[in-house]
């Protein structure tokens, strides 16, 4: 009967689609040319914070009086501090630091994101109601306030300000991922999947989470900027990561501040390290969006790209 | 009604769904989706569930296949009481009953392949395990007329009947004995209707399938049901044989909707009668009193407005709730 018609019909060639993550980064590379810069700030930022103790002329604390304040020279390329430590060195290690927060911090960011989010969206109803109103609460607090209070209490630290941060951005951004729960909960293959018999876990690992992935790798992308920027705020503060650890943003308050004028090479380097980072990241995170998800394209903030997106979920919930 | 040879018993089901209000969500009114409506389904037979848009069937599918929890009234599969199961029973029990959907493009997850989502209800059971369902789903994919090879491809690569086909697929993957078919065929075009129908009716030969056919296309229906239930309102109208039914419709409401078939006959279908309905189909948050089909019928009278009709006995198998016959 149509079986033969139906397999004659059939002239394209079976061909595997390139595997989800290849096929974005080969549509980022073609569509998206600031994207792309940003994606290669952010390679160069890893590579560098991977093999710091390689690339790195002296070590981060090796301290030569001799030099102290020195300015850029052959010796020193990006000048030296006013303990007489090598900048470059210093920029090259703070790089690390910035990796590891960036990435653990958005690692748990999303982590967190994307579990409250699930929960709260898919099982709806009172459960998300009292989620809910626990995420607001949370929202009502400036998060500098609780970075600070939190930091007070568990002491300057690598470990505490990645946990701070990861666990407070997750659940801010928890907002965006149970809006994209709850956007994708009528459609009907989810029914098919509860009419097969499937399990709550197994609709929510197999059936929700890869279409809700979109918006999870673009909050990962966002929030990474954000994270380095508030380590660095954190530390400029004295709150963060403790010397002589260098920290960008460590490395821009205290003696960069004090010798400013004397030797501006101080705070000026660890301030474009940062802005180049932090603005490398967003451009991939915005390009991210836009290759993602079509309808949230242009418009939205720089590195509070998810934040400011809160007011329109709210108002919505 | 409980009888031998019935593989469903549906029995004065009732499905309000409320509707609520104000930030309180007080429930203010009920959507009366489906007003206790009972038939049965023999083994084997193929029940046609027809009537307009929003008049119950689609939730009267859904009510037999517990994905909604009823309001009221008893689903008997072989005898057990379905609305009684929960959690795992209730999951486990969904092996023997599978749903085929409306709309192939918002029922398949696109993020799975094809060869997941056949795949998927056989690991759900423990039928197989994860990732050793290959040489079944590649049989299954020969049952429905779709190649094995296609099994690595997504959905969107398939068209709107091989997607239905693909559906099919899914609820015959753990071998149920029961399968309701919602409006499988109205979303795609007339000649892939053909294909899916001739699909449908070889599987339920080869499988011995009972199916409940919900649809609004009455040829269709015909073409393929033992039997027809028309509903209105969410109230039954008739039951009978399919021929019964469509040579001898007794109901006003069922003479209306088979004079709206149109006949491939110019010569016959210029000298029929065409019963034209008037106005709306009522709310059914609010519906008629008496009769629901009182306000659109031609041969409305009193005891229309005042008293729900019973369902009549008018011939072999053939019941009718109208006052009027």
């Amino acid at each position: 009967m149509a079986s033969a018609s139906v397999a004659t019909t059939y002239t394209v060639q079976e061909k595997k689609r390139p595997p989800f993550l290849v096929d974005l980064f080969l549509r980022l590379v073609r569509e998206k040319p600031l994207g792309t810069v940003g994606g290669v700030v952010v390679i160069i930022l890893f590579l560098t914070g991977v093999f710091a103790d390689v690339l790195a002329p002296y070590g981060y604390n090796e301290i030569v009086l001799a030099d102290r304040l020195s300015p850029p020279s052959a010796r020193h390329i990006l000048g030296a501090d006013n303990l007489g430590r090598d900048l470059l060195s210093r920029i090259i290690y703070g790089a690390r630091i910035s990796m590891y927060v960036g990435l653990a911090g958005s690692a748990i960011d999303v982590a967190i994101a994307t579990f409250i989010g699930l929960i709260s969206g898919f099982f709806g109803g009172k459960t998300d109601i009292t989620i809910q109103r626990f995420v607001d609460a949370w929202l009502c607090f400036p998060s500098l306030f609780i970075y600070l209070t939190v930091m007070a209490i568990l002491g300057p630290g690598l470990i505490q300000v990645i946990m701070v941060l990861g666990v407070s951005s997750g659940i801010r951004s928890s907002r965006t991922v149970r809006s994209a729960v709850i956007g994708i909960k009528e459609n009907v293959y989810l029914e098919a999947a509860k009419a097969i018999g499937a399990q709550n876990r197994r609709i929510l690992t197999r059936h929700i989470l890869p279409n809700v992935m979109a918006p999870i790798i673009i909050i990962f992308t966002i929030a990474m900027g954000g994270m380095i920027l508030q380590e660095s705020t954190l530390s400029f503060l004295g709150f963060g990561i403790p010397p002589p650890i260098p920290s960008w943003g460590g490395m821009l308050s205290g003696s960069g501040r004090t010798y400013m004028l004397q030797a501006p090479w101080m705070a000026l380097w660890p301030g474009l390290a940062l802005a180049i980072v932090v603005y490398g990241i967003n451009m991939l995170g915005d390009a991210m969006r836009d290759l993602l998800d079509p309808r949230l394209r242009g418009g939205l903030g720089r590195y509070s790209g998810v934040k400011r997106k809160m007011p329109k979920q709210l108002s919505q919930a | 009604m409980a009888g031998n040879n019935h593989l469903i018993d549906v029995e004065n089901l009732v499905m309000y769904f409320p509707v609520t209000a104000g930030v309180l969500r007080r429930k203010v009114a009920d959507v009366k989706a489906v007003d206790d409506v009972s038939f049965f389904i023999k083994k084997g037979e193929t029940l046609g569930l027809v009537g307009e848009s929003g008049c119950g069937k689609t939730t009267t599918g859904r009510c037999i296949l517990q994905l909604y929890k009823a309001t009221a009234g008893k689903v008997l599969f072989e005898g057990k009481d379905l609305c009684t199961l929960h959690g795992e029973n209730l999951r486990r029990a969904r092996r023997n009953m599978q749903l085929i959907f409306q709309d192939p493009y918002a029922s398949l997850n696109p993020r799975m392949t094809a060869g997941d989502i056949v795949g998927e209800p056989m690991v759900v059971h423990g039928l197989v395990k994860s990732g050793e369902y290959k040489e079944q789903v590649a049989q299954l994919l020969r049952m429905v007329e779709l190649e094995p090879r296609m099994a690595v491809r997504y959905p969107h690569e398939f068209s709107g009947g091989q997607r239905q086909r693909l559906g099919i697929a899914r609820a015959l993957s753990v071998r149920p004995s029961f399968i309701v078919c919602d409006e499988p065929v109205s979303a795609l075009d007339v000649s892939i209707q053909a294909q899916v129908i001739s699909l449908l009716m070889r599987l339920r030969e080869e499988l011995h399938l009972t199916y409940l056919f919900i649809a609004h296309d009455l040829s269709v229906v015909r073409h393929i049901s033992d039997r027809v239930v028309v509903m209105y309102l969410g109230k039954l109208m008739e039951i009978a044989d399919s021929d019964e039914l469509y040579a001898n419709p007794v109901h006003p409401y069922t003479q209306a909707l088979l004079s709206a078939v149109p006949i491939p006959d110019p010569e016959v279908d210029r000298q029929r009668k065409r019963i034209l309905l008037t106005g709306d189909v009522p709310s059914p948050v609010n519906p008629p009193s008496g009769c629901h089909f009182h306000p659109r019928c031609q041969r409305t009278g009193d005891e229309c407005r005042e008293q729900e009709p019973e369902l009549k006995l008018v011939g072999n198998e053939h019941w009718v709730a109208c006052h009027r016959v």
